[in-house]
């Protein structure tokens, strides 16, 4: 499919803002949405909508069908076994349920939590808060030069006590790619196991959990181009088994009485009551939609609009651009212009119409290292153009300049 | 909507020269605010007097031009002014920015920033001082009784 053809089947991209062309550069934040996903979704409700699991009608079967039918299709994204995909409401769900129910389960006095100071919050609390819970310590590994994770940095923190090493696999703020299938042998090789948040990963590149040797990976459905409020948890099937059940309530149990209960197998034990039904149909339709234009694809795309904004932000004067000095390998990319408030950078954008995030991207522990309280942050996805880079560029130049004014 | 209906030379200039910038010595009340959503934080010293006069006021922080301006600003029109008055300044310019009826000969060098309005994410960076303040007072009228 070619780009122009692409984008129009975002009805969303079409729109103008502030009377200009919709520079949409935030997909970090959220991804925009394919027809095929609006669709998937309406359908769902149009045709298929009952309670899943419960009914013995032919419409509930068919509604229980599009359920797992999701299931499979996400975990054809990452290379899992539908059993291995618990759904939740999102990245950090995903990471709260698994801190609560692995974290208290081989979390205690004398073991450890390697995490590193450039986590999200979404992957830093969780943890933190059972550690503190569990009278576990939390570790931080020390960043490298450009603001990675390296395997080394994490060997040097990892002992016998280490039980969990959870890092993200793209940062969201510096756009960094970690090595992760080196971290999982290190993990391995020390009897822990390893948490991938993959909020900014699987969206934007292959992702294969065997290859990888990831043991647990969170992710978001509505940064891949599907609905807000659903999104996943991959955990290796002998560790899902293993893991008691957090959320109790309905379709998660196998017998009750009023004094005990016995739970269903992975994934059900964990998907207590009436789940995101729809939104699951949305994230299956996204994977689909993702895979159907494959993910190598989209990670070029993203890696080259990103380098072409990263070497033009660069050549304003007066801009500076976090993260990586060289290549860049996400389409995340982070900067600030000199002497004006990323804030009032993005208002000045926004007027242009273009959309960035500004602000700390939930990383206060990584600003306060960057040494800025907010900074701007553009980010690509499968439906950005040469375009958008120029339009990105143009304004921020004009931004430059007219602070330059203003403040003159 | 257009920049420079929000950015306006009088708005710079607060933001490049901050009024009554820094602590005061011997403060009523201080309160310290924070915007988790971009990381600003303010901080607000305020002096009242037994009449409920606003005798002095300092602030500090770190924050974009609109918050650290419309700081400035607010500051510098409610010192000497009585509490009621104050919190009708507040009150005001919270109209102001919400689109409403709003006298604006109570707001002096504020008014300058009714831009804001066109921009409803960046009203939150303009009204973060008057929270502070609103906070200050509740506080030094609740813990002092004072009647003013």
């Amino acid at each position: 499919m070619n780009l122009a053809a692409l984008r129009s089947e975002f009805p969303l991209l079409g729109r103008t803002e502030n009377g200009k062309r919709l520079c949409y550069v935030d997909s970090a934040a959220t991804a925009q949405k394919p027809q095929v996903v609006l669709d998937a979704v309406r359908r769902y409700y149009v045709e298929d909508n009952a309670n899943v699991y419960r009914g013995v009608y032919a419409l509930a079967a068919r509604a229980t069908q599009d359920y797992e039918d999701a299931r499979a299709d996400v975990a054809a994204l990452v290379n899992a076994e539908p059993e291995e995909i618990i759904f939740t409401r999102g990245t950090t769900e995903s990471l709260n349920l698994l801190a609560r129910s692995y974290g208290e389960l081989v979390l205690g006095p004398g073991t450890n939590v390697v995490t590193s100071p450039a986590e999200h919050h979404s992957n830093l609390l969780p943890w933190q808060q059972v550690a503190l819970g569990r009278g576990a310590e939390l570790r931080f590994v020390e960043l490298g030069e450009d603001g990675q994770v390296t395997p080394e940095a994490v060997a040097a923190v990892v002992d016998q006590g280490t039980r969990v090493i959870a890092v993200a696999h793209v940062s969201n703020v510096l756009g960094t790619v970690t090595d992760v299938a080196r971290i999982a042998e290190i993990a391995h090789a020390a009897g822990a196991v390893l948490v991938v948040d993959g909020a900014q990963s699987v969206p934007h590149m292959p992702i294969d959990v065997k290859a990888l040797g990831v043991d647990f990976l969170a992710f978001s459905g509505h940064k891949m181009c599907g609905p807000t409020g659903i999104g996943a948890l991959y955990g290796r099937k002998e560790l899902l088994g293993r893991m008691p059940p957090v959320y109790f309530g309905g379709e998660m149990i196998e017998e009750v009485t009023l004094t005990g209960a016995t739970f269903k197998e992975a994934p059900y034990r964990f998907e207590g009551g009436t789940p995101n039904v729809a939104g699951a149909v949305g994230m299956g339709a996204a994977a689909r939609f993702l895979m159907s234009i494959g993910l190598e694809e989209i990670h070029r795309r993203d890696v080259e609009l990103a380098n072409m904004a990263a070497d033009g932000l660069r050549r304003i004067e007066g801009v500076r651009v976090y993260g990586p000095t060289g290549h860049r390998e996400s389409g995340v990319v982070t900067f600030n212009i000199d002497g004006v408030h990323a804030h009032d950078v993005a208002t000045a954008l926004d007027a242009d119409g273009v959309c960035v995030r500004a602000g700390h991207h939930c990383c206060q522990p990584l600003m306060r290292r960057l040494g800025a309280t907010s900074t701007a942050r553009a980010s690509f996805y499968l439906y950005n153009d040469a375009d958008d880079v120029q339009q990105l560029l143009a304004a921020v130049a004009a931004a430059k300049e007219f602070f330059r004014r203003v403040a003159g | 909507m257009s920049l420079d209906d929000v950015y306006r030379q009088v708005v710079m200039d607060h933001y490049q020269n901050p009024r009554h910038h820094g602590h005061l010595a011997h403060p009523t009340l201080s309160v310290g605010l924070h915007n988790p959503s971009c990381g600003d934080e303010l901080h607000l010293d305020v002096l009242v007097d037994e009449d409920g006069v606003v005798r002095d006021a300092a602030f500090e922080g770190q924050g974009c031009s609109i918050s650290m301006a419309a700081a400035s600003m607010f500051v510098d029109r409610v010192r000497g002014k009585k509490i009621a008055e104050a919190r009708r300044i507040a009150e005001t310019f919270k109209d102001l920015l919400r689109r409403r009826e709003a006298d604006r000969s109570v707001l002096g060098d504020l008014e300058a920033l009714e831009g804001v309005s066109q921009f409803p994410a960046r009203v939150k960076c303009a009204t973060l001082i008057m929270n502070a303040f609103e906070q200050a007072i509740d506080r030094i009228q609740a813990e002092g009784g004072d009647p003013k």
